[in-house]
C-alpha cells in the first residue's frame, strides 16, 4: 500500500525528517508515536502533500507509484486521507456542500459522473449515524464554532464519506473526552478492512486501546528509532520516551 | 480634438435632435456650461485620487450613433434574466429597442425617458424630480446636458409591482468607439415596492464609455430593490452615478456586482430626508487582468432614527486595482443613527492592489457608527484542507472566494438573479461546481 524509502524533508530550510523508512500493507494498522517535535505531524503532512514541505531525498510510493510530484488533491484522488490535528475552520462553506464537492471532484478525476443526489443523501445519512453526528451539524460551516470533539468526529465523518485506501490520523485523540474517543475509534474500526490501511499518529497510548495497532513505531529526531507490536505502546506509556532517547544516544 | 471639446461643440447639434422647447431645455443648457467649467475629473481631486480616467477618455468616441441596429432576442437572450417574467426596457446604442422591450402604463409607468420628457402628462413628475438630486459635478452635468433617453419608472402609491424591471443597455460596436449617456428616473410613491435589475452590455470589443445617471426617489414607506450587474467586456468602461433620495420609513437597497469591464466607477449616493429610513448598499467585486473597479459611496444621515448598512467584498487578481471610498455623514440633528460599514478584500496576486478608505463625519453625539476594512490573502491552511479532500486547487480557491462573498449574495431577494450572479462568478473563476453553500 504505502512504502516510504529514506525520506528526508525540510521546511524553510530546516531538516525535520531525516531518513524515514516505513512499509504499510493493506489491512494493517500502524501507530507512530514519539515525543513532541519528533516529526510525527510533518510525516503526516508530507504524505498528504502539503506544499510547504520540501522532500529533499527519498521517495513515497503509494501502491508502487511515486506520489512525490502530486498535489494534495491528486493524492486524495488516489486514496490518501489525512485527519487533521487542527481541522481548519472555513466560514461560509457547509459540511454537506464540502463533502459533495470533494466526492464529485474525486469522481470527476476518475472519469465518473457526479454521484446522484439521492445516493449522496443516503450516504451522508448513514455515515453521520455511524459517527453519531446530528444532521443539523452538517449544514453548519466547516468546523466553525465546533468543539474540539466535534471537529475530530467531523474529520472521521469525512474519512467515512471519502472511503480512503490509506488514512492517516494525526493526533485524532487530542482534545477528545472518553465518549468522543469511543465514537471516533468505533468509526475508524468499522471503516477498516483488508483492503485499506490506517496510520495512527499519537502521543499517548489511550487511543490504541480502541484502535489496536499491528505495528508501533517510535519517531525521534526525524527517524524511526524503534519498531514493535502493541506492547511497545504500553511500554512507552509506562516508561515515557526518555529511555528511547538514551538508547538512541548510547 | 479633445473629448471635452468635442462634447461641448456637439451640444448644439444634439439639442437640434431633441425638442428645444422641452421643459428641461434650460437644465440641459445650464448643465453643459457646468461641464465646460468642471470638465472630467482628474487625480488631483481627492475623490478621484486612485482612479484615472485618462485611459478611457483617449478614444475618439461618437456621441451620436448614426445608424439604428437591429439585434435579435436569441442573440442577446443570455444577458437577460430570462427565466422570470419581467418588464423590460432595452436600449441598443442608446436608442430604445421596442422589439426587445416590454413596457407598461397599466397602473404604473415603466417606459422611456424620451417620452416622459416630451409628453405633457409626465410634466409634473419631471418638474418635481428630474435633476433634483443628481450632483452638479462634471460627469453628472455632462449626462444631464445630453440626457434624452433611458428608463422612466413611476410607481404610484400602494402598488406592489409583481414583476421585476430589467433595464439593459446594449452597444453593438457599429461605431468604432461609442459614448453613451443613459438617464434613468425612478419615482416610487408611498407604500409601493419595486425591484429593478440593470445591466450594460457591449457586444463587440470596440471601446464603449457609458456615463450613466440614475435618480431614485423613495417616498414614504416605499421599498426599492436595485441590482446592478456589471459584467461587461474588458473594452467597455462605466461611470455609474446613482442618487437615492429617501423619505421617511422608506427602504432602499442597491446591490452592485462588478466582475467585468475595463474601468468601473460607481458613485452611489444616499440622502435620507425623513425619520426611520433604511439605506443598504452591498457589493461583490471580483476582477483580474488590468481591470479597475472603484466604489465611491455616500450616505447622508440628515434626520434622527435612521440606519445605513454597507457591505462590500472585493477579490483582486493579476494586476487589477480596486478602490473603496465610503463616506458617512451624520448631521447634528440625526441622533440615534445606526450606520454600519464593512469593506473586506482579498488580494490573490502580488500585483493586485486595493485602496480602501472609510470616511466618517459625525456631528451628532448619540449615534452608533461602525466601520471596518480588511485586506488579506486566501488562507493557505484552508486551501490545503480543501485540497487534501480531493478538491483541486482552482475549485478550492473558488470555494473560498464564494464563502468570502456569500453573505452579500445571500441578501439578493430574487432567486433567479442570485442564480445568475453565482453562474457569472463560477464562469469568471473558470470552475464548474455548485455553490449552494
Amino acid at each position: 500500500m504505502l512504502k516510504i524509502n529514506n525520506l528526508h524533508a525540510s521546511v524553510e530550510g530546516k531538516a525535520i525528517l531525516k531518513g524515514i523508512n516505513l512499509e504499510v500493507k493493506a489491512g494493517e494498522v500502524h501507530a507512530i508515536m514519539g515525543p513532541n517535535g519528533s516529526g510525527k505531524s510533518t510525516l503526516a503532512a508530507v504524505i498528504a502533500g502539503k506544499e510547504e514541505y520540501e522532500v529533499e531525498e527519498g521517495e513515497i510510493l503509494l501502491e508502487e507509484e511515486n506520489i512525490d510530484e502530486l498535489g494534495p488533491d491528486e493524492r486524495a484522488h488516489k486514496g490518501v486521507f489525512l485527519s487533521f490535528q487542527y481541522p481548519v475552520e472555513i466560514p461560509g462553506v457547509s459540511v454537506t456542500n464540502f463533502m459533495k464537492t470533494a466526492i464529485n471532484e474525486t469522481r470527476k478525476a476518475k472519469g465518473l459522473e457526479d454521484m446522484p443526489a439521492n445516493e449522496m443523501l443516503k450516504m451522508i445519512r448513514e455515515k453521520s449515524e455511524l459517527l453519531e453526528i446530528d444532521r443539523k451539524f452538517l449544514s453548519r460551516s466547516i468546523n466553525e464554532g465546533f468543539s474540539g470533539g466535534e471537529k475530530k468526529r467531523n474529520e472521521i465523518f469525512q474519512m467515512a464519506m471519502l472511503e480512503p485506501k490509506l488514512a492517516i490520523l494525526d493526533e485524532t485523540d487530542s482534545g477528545l473526552d472518553i465518549d468522543a474517543l469511543r465514537i471516533v475509534a468505533n468509526g475508524v474500526n468499522k471503516l477498516k478492512s483488508k483492503d485499506n490501511a490506517v496510520i495512527v499518529i499519537t502521543h499517548y497510548q489511550r487511543l490504541l486501546d480502541h484502535i489496536i495497532p499491528d505495528f508501533v513505531h517510535v519517531l525521534h529526531d526525524g527517524k524511526i528509532v524503534k519498531s514493535g507490536d502493541k506492547e511497545l505502546a504500553h511500554e512507552l506509556e509506562a516508561k515515557g520516551y526518555d529511555w528511547i532517547k538514551e538508547e538512541v544516544n548510547a | 480634438m479633445e473629448l471635452k471639446e468635442k462634447l461641448v461643440s456637439s451640444f448644439m447639434a444634439f439639442e437640434d435632435t431633441v425638442d428645444v422647447h422641452s421643459p428641461i431645455h434650460d437644465i440641459r443648457t445650464e448643465a453643459i456650461k457646468t461641464f465646460e467649467t468642471e470638465g472630467f475629473p482628474t487625480k488631483r481631486q481627492e475623490a478621484w485620487k486612485y482612479t484615472s480616467l485618462n485611459s478611457v477618455l483617449k478614444h475618439d468616441y461618437s456621441v451620436f450613433p448614426k445608424q439604428e441596429n437591429e439585434i435579435e432576442f436569441k442573440d442577446v437572450k443570455k444577458y437577460f434574466i430570462h427565466d422570470i417574467d419581467a418588464y423590460k426596457i432595452i436600449f441598443i446604442d442608446g436608442k430604445y429597442a421596442s422589439h426587445l422591450s416590454q413596457t407598461t402604463h397599466d397602473g404604473i409607468d415603466v417606459c422611456l425617458m424620451s417620452s416622459a420628457l416630451s409628453k405633457p402628462k409626465y410634466r409634473l413628475i419631471i418638474e418635481n424630480y428630474f435633476n433634483k438630486i443628481a450632483s452638479k459635478d462634471g460627469l453628472s452635468s455632462l449626462n444631464t446636458a445630453f440626457s434624452a433617453e433611458g428608463a422612466y419608472i413611476h410607481i404610484p402609491k400602494n402598488k406592489l409591482v409583481q414583476k421585476p424591471i430589467q433595464i439593459i443597455h446594449f452597444s453593438t460596436g457599429n461605431e468604432a468607439a461609442l459614448m453613451l449617456q443613459p438617464r434613468n428616473l425612478v419615482v416610487v410613491d408611498e407604500n409601493s415596492h419595486v425591484q429593478i435589475i440593470e445591466r450594460h452590455q457591449s457586444l463587440t470589443d470596440n471601446p464603449v464609455l457609458t456615463n450613466s445617471v440614475t435618480e431614485i426617489f423613495t417616498n414614504k414607506r416605499a421599498i426599492v430593490d436595485y441590482y446592478k450587474i456589471q459584467n461587461d467586456r474588458e473594452s467597455a468602461s462605466l461611470i455609474d452615478n446613482t442618487f437615492v433620495n429617501q423619505k421617511q420609513e422608506s427602504l432602499a437597497k442597491v446591490h452592485t456586482f462588478s466582475f467585468g469591464g475595463k474601468l468601473i466607477r460607481n458613485n452611489l449616493n444616499f440622502y435620507q430626508n425623513g425619520e426611520r429610513i433604511d439605506s443598504t448598499m452591498k457589493g461583490i467585486t471580483i476582477i483580474g487582468n488590468k481591470q479597475h473597479v472603484d466604489h465611491n459611496t455616500l450616505v447622508h444621515h440628515i434626520e434622527p432614527n435612521c440606519e445605513s448598512h454597507q457591505d462590500y467584498k472585493g477579490i483582486f487578481d493579476d494586476s487589477s486595482t480596486g478602490v473603496f471610498n465610503g463616506k458617512v455623514v451624520v448631521e447634528k440633528e440625526a441622533q440615534k443613527t445606526n450606520a454600519f460599514q464593512a469593506n473586506n478584500n482579498i488580494l490573490i496576486s502580488d500585483k493586485a492592489s486595493i485602496n480602501t478608505k472609510p470616511q466618517l463625519e459625525i456631528f451628532a453625539d448619540d449615534v452608533k457608527c461602525s466601520h471596518g476594512c480588511t485586506i488579506g490573502q486566501l488562507d493557505e491552511s484552508a486551501m490545503f484542507y480543501l485540497r487534501s479532500r480531493g478538491i483541486p486547487e482552482k475549485e478550492a480557491r473558488a470555494l473560498l472566494m464564494f464563502a468570502f462573498s456569500n453573505n452579500v449574495l445571500d441578501s439578493v431577494k430574487i432567486p433567479e438573479v442570485k442564480n445568475r450572479i453565482t453562474k457569472i462568478i463560477a464562469n469568471k473563476l473558470g470552475v464548474n461546481i455548485g455553490f449552494d453553500l
